[in-house]
């Protein structure tokens, strides 16, 4: 698969997702599983996020580096109630600063 | 059944939440373009993702996997089954929106986590539709614009990494999570796909982990709603790889 078809062939299919809850009939939503699932999706997708992009790095090896600080710097940034650019740009502030002294 | 028009002090209200919002993610755009340059996608690629795909985390899971030496049929897997919680958001969208014909398709382009968050947040239906609207609009737009700007400079000036881009990432996603995490039913759903991710993450193909973490959602989604109780399950997060495997 050429990288032009992966991008166009991702696209459409994110497209259709989308799409998808747009025709389906609304009663589908009605069920108290479905919408439970729904709140729980996200928590899930986000959480694996986080985890994996902060403490793997290339073939999934588990690594512990300037990545964990900034986390642990935007965890604190959110205890302390920081709009959400405040948060993201301390974490990455944080990495920066840990490279440029030789750290990580 | 809804008022056709918002006090103008309301509608101030929903526009800032909306800019805000769109501003914060919108800037992250330039973590999603550095980043898609440096995997070795070409600028036209990275513009596309982010034209077409419009949803960060499957932009991120698909130049991720390329990034890792993933195929091309993965990237298009993970990033599909990350995009299955648009259509998710899609159907409730859709009743509050209550569009028809042609207009779905810009209202099911703009169905993202944070467009579905700003509109879901408000209470009266004229609020939900100005929120998802602008939220949608103003994300996309920025989303665009800073995607094009961190390809070109993370062309310019190398890895990402010096600036510590990929620590943005994480961040971002942590900061999208934390208002989620205000009951103890997500929060040990959280703790549960955490592990199962990290747990994953060294035996499995990059994209696949975060898809396997899913199904934490799914079991928790499946099982009957906890009563009022001891938070059992979020003192042993290490307990439930296991039931997952089940599902």
């Amino acid at each position: 698969m050429t990288l032009w078809t992966t991008v166009l062939l991702a696209s459409a299919l994110a497209f259709a997702l989308k799409f998808l809850g747009y025709v389906v009939p609304h009663h589908v939503l009605d069920g108290a599983v479905v919408s439970r699932v729904t709140a729980m999706l996200p928590v899930a997708l986000l959480s694996a996020l986080v985890v994996v992009q902060t403490f793997t790095s290339a073939g999934g090896v588990l690594t512990v580096d300037a990545r964990a600080a900034g986390l642990a710097v935007a965890v604190t940034a959110l205890l302390l109630r920081a709009p959400f650019l405040v948060v993201v740009i301390l974490a990455a502030g944080t990495a920066a600063t840990l490279r440029a002294l030789g750290w990580g | 059944m809804h008022p056709p028009r918002l006090a103008d002090q309301r509608r101030r209200q929903v526009i800032r939440q909306c800019l805000s919002v769109g501003i914060a993610t919108g800037a992250y755009g330039i973590s999603f373009g550095a980043l898609s340059v440096t995997a070795g996608l070409s600028l036209w690629q990275t513009i596309a993702l982010s034209a077409l795909l419009f949803s960060g985390a499957s932009q991120f899971a698909v130049v991720g996997i390329i990034a890792a030496g993933g195929a091309g049929a993965a990237a298009v897997a993970t990033s599909s089954l990350l995009g299955m919680r648009n259509g998710l958001y899609g159907l409730q969208m859709s009743r509050l929106l209550a569009v028809r014909g042609l207009r779905r398709v810009p209202a099911a382009q703009l169905t993202i986590d944070e467009s579905t968050a700003v509109a879901i947040a408000q209470p009266e239906p004229a609020a939900q539709k100005l929120g998802f609207w602008g939220t949608g609009l103003a994300v996309y737009l920025l989303w665009n614009l800073s995607t094009i700007l961190g390809a070109v400079v993370g062309n310019a000036l190398g890895d990402p990494r010096r600036f510590g881009l990929d620590a943005a990432a994480p961040a971002a996603f942590c900061a999208l999570l934390w208002p989620r995490l205000k009951s103890g039913d997500t929060r040990a759903v959280a703790a549960v796909a955490a592990v199962i991710a990290l747990v994953a993450a060294p035996h499995a193909p990059a994209g696949i982990p975060v898809l396997v973490a899913a199904l934490a959602a799914v079991v928790a989604g499946l099982l009957p709603p906890r009563r009022p109780g001891p938070r059992d399950d979020l003192d042993d997060p290490t307990l439930p790889p296991d039931q997952e495997a089940a599902a």
